[in-house]
């Protein structure tokens, strides 16, 4: 075993590579949409009682765990979990905890890689004089690699290269010399870049009234947003949206709060720790990131546009267009501030997911610092082309689906049972509380051993079931003996191709169908590349474990 | 805005900011732990 001789520098710097670590593109671009689709100002109930009964427990489960399996010399999620049972077979569910990292990587690196460009072209004016529909086609002139915004050849891999390079030199450069270091200049700017636009947002009123949109109030989008439709609680939906919102957020059941707490001193805090990491990302998600896209689009585009587009693709083909309304300086500014924070969102997370493989190789195979950073590097870079160059045949999409979206919630429930139920409360809640800084509520110990498990196998089950009605209606027509209408949505659909088949079916253009075709081709492919990088890391950790044995260290 | 909106947004946004920097500053009055510290919990 590698003595594992990096650590943070500081506890702040370890909270703010923490917040890091959860904050990112969703805090401002998903959240607004999921409370615009999901009851207004009503969702926030549902979000802050996730908050509290899932979000939190698992926070505290996944630091703690970290911590743990720090004090044993294991930097991951393999080897945590394995020193947390004698019943072997948990550190191959410990995998995900490394495999979802670098299959979210691969794209997620992608999207950062948008936002460096999209400074430059800040920078550069590149938007000036441009219709809404022109800087949407320039998005979609950018991600189709074989056209230059810049005159740059290949412009999009150039900088998804560009930043997978410094992504991996940041890593090299240990925790506290690179990752910490990252943190503490990254989020204060994210954080001083998104009140200068959400100042803006609130501000703007309908000053932004054209003869175009002469409805445009910006008031107007927050009050949608806030507005609380109180009916909208007893409707599950809202409530497995809000829990899903939460989950994402927090960027629980990833493996990256282990591996970072991993690091932490066995004597030193977790408790405190998690929770103002964990408030952190709530205050950029539900202050800055609800003040920002929202009422900006609204207060130039009206509060219809927004109720029909609002997404994520807003970010890079709506927003440029609107910051052009600012006047040149301020347009430049916004654009800087707003893919300057997107950017700093992202690369704080992206980092995040470099430690789980870099703390694998560097325990279990000797790799140095240097090494364990450069193969993440080349690792994401293989998997990661794929998705650059097949972006519109759904590669993207089902790297997100199946690592970015299912994983979390498999592992995340896997790590509760194994923490409440197997480590069992009583050692669990000995190691949350241990050198804590806070009084950690004794009503905790009951939410994480029975509600948070509970609330993640509805998480789960509903994503696994969801019905293409609404659930009261679904279970009406079960109860009738209807059956149960799948939602092409839900995992059983997804896996079976069930919303491209029907649109095969539905088709009757042959190079529609022969696009969905090959579509259907290309996830496959897809699949077929996640499968074999989580068996291929399965492998090594049965490697590992071989060679523990022989060492006399496994268990 | 309406009035609920309104209420909601504020009472949200100053429960989160409120929680948020009660516990950064709790973490930077906390002195930091030397060896041999008993445990605060």
């Amino acid at each position: 075993m590698t003595a594992q001789r990096d650590g943070w520098g500081s506890r702040v710097g370890l909270i703010l590579a923490m917040a890091g670590n959860a904050v990112g593109l969703g805090n401002f671009l998903r959240f607004p949409v999921q409370a615009v689709n999901n009851g207004g100002g009503a969702f926030i109930i549902p979000y802050l009682v996730s908050f509290l009964v899932m979000g939190i427990p698992l926070l505290w489960i996944e630091w703690s765990m970290g911590r743990f399996g720090g004090k044993h010399g294991n930097h991951c999620t393999p080897y945590i979990l394995d020193t947390m049972t004698k019943q072997r077979f948990f550190k191959y569910f410990g995998v995900f905890g490394i495999w979802t990292n670098i299959a979210v990587a691969a794209y997620y690196c992608y999207i950062e890689s948008w936002t460096m460009s999209y400074v430059f072209h800040s920078l550069g004016r590149s938007f000036e004089g441009m219709t809404q529909s022109q800087v949407a086609s320039f998005f979609q002139d950018y991600i189709n690699i074989t056209t230059t915004t810049t005159g740059i050849p290949y412009e999009a891999v150039i900088f998804y290269v560009a930043c997978l390079l410094l992504n991996t030199w940041i890593l090299s450069r240990g925790l506290s010399g690179g990752v910490e270091r990252t943190a503490k200049v990254g989020m204060p700017l994210l954080i001083l870049f998104g009140i200068f636009l959400a100042i803006r947002g609130v501000t703007l009123g309908t000053s932004g009234a054209t003869p175009e949109h002469p409805d445009a109030n910006a008031w107007a989008g927050l009050d949608f947003l806030w507005n609380p439709q109180f009916d909208s609680l007893s409707n599950p939906s809202v409530w497995l949206a809000a829990a899903g919102q939460i989950f994402f957020t927090l960027s629980v059941g990833m493996g990256t709060i282990h591996c970072y707490a991993a690091y932490v001193k066995s004597r030193d805090d977790i408790a405190l720790n998690a929770m103002s990491a964990g408030w952190m990302n709530e205050f950029v998600e539900v202050v800055l990131g609800s003040l920002i896209v929202i009422p900006i689009a609204a207060g130039y585009l009206g509060l219809d546009w927004v109720r029909e587009n609002a997404s994520f693709g807003m970010a890079f083909q709506t927003m440029p267009f609107l910051f052009e309304n600012w006047g040149p300086f301020f347009a430049t500014l916004a654009g800087v501030f707003w893919f300057g924070l997107l950017f700093f969102a992202g690369i704080t997370s992206s980092l995040a997911m470099g430690t789980p493989w870099m703390g694998f190789m560097r325990d279990e195979f000797g790799f140095s610092r240097e090494k364990s950073a450069w193969s993440f590097g080349a690792i994401v870079l293989i998997l990661g082309l794929p998705t650059v160059f097949f972006y519109n045949q759904g590669v993207f999409g089902e790297y997100d689906y199946w690592a970015g979206t299912v994983s979390l919630v498999v592992f995340a429930l896997a790590e509760s049972i194994l923490f409440a139920w197997v480590f069992g409360m009583d050692r669990g809640w000995k190691e949350i509380t241990d050198g804590a800084d806070m009084k950690v509520p004794t009503i905790y110990r009951f939410i994480i051993k029975f509600v948070t498990p509970v609330f993640l196998l509805f998480v789960f089950l509903g994503s696994v079931f969801r019905p293409r009605e609404e659930w009261g209606q679904a279970f009406g027509m079960l109860f009738r003996g209807e059956g149960w209408t799948l939602d092409n949505g839900s995992l059983i659909k997804q896996l079976s191709f069930g919303g491209i088949k029907e649109q095969i079916a539905a088709a009757t253009d042959p190079a529609v169908i022969a696009g969905l075709e090959e579509q259907m081709y290309f996830i496959t492919i897809a699949r077929i590349i996640l499968t074999a990088a989580f068996l291929g890391i399965c492998v090594l950790v049965y490697i590992a474990y071989r060679k523990r044995k022989a060492q006399g260290r496994a268990q | 805005m309406s009035t609920a909106a309104i209420v909601m947004m504020v009472l949200t946004m100053s429960i989160v900011t409120y929680f948020t920097v009660y516990f950064f500053i709790k973490v930077l009055r906390t002195p930091p732990r030397t060896e041999g510290d008993p445990d605060q919990s």
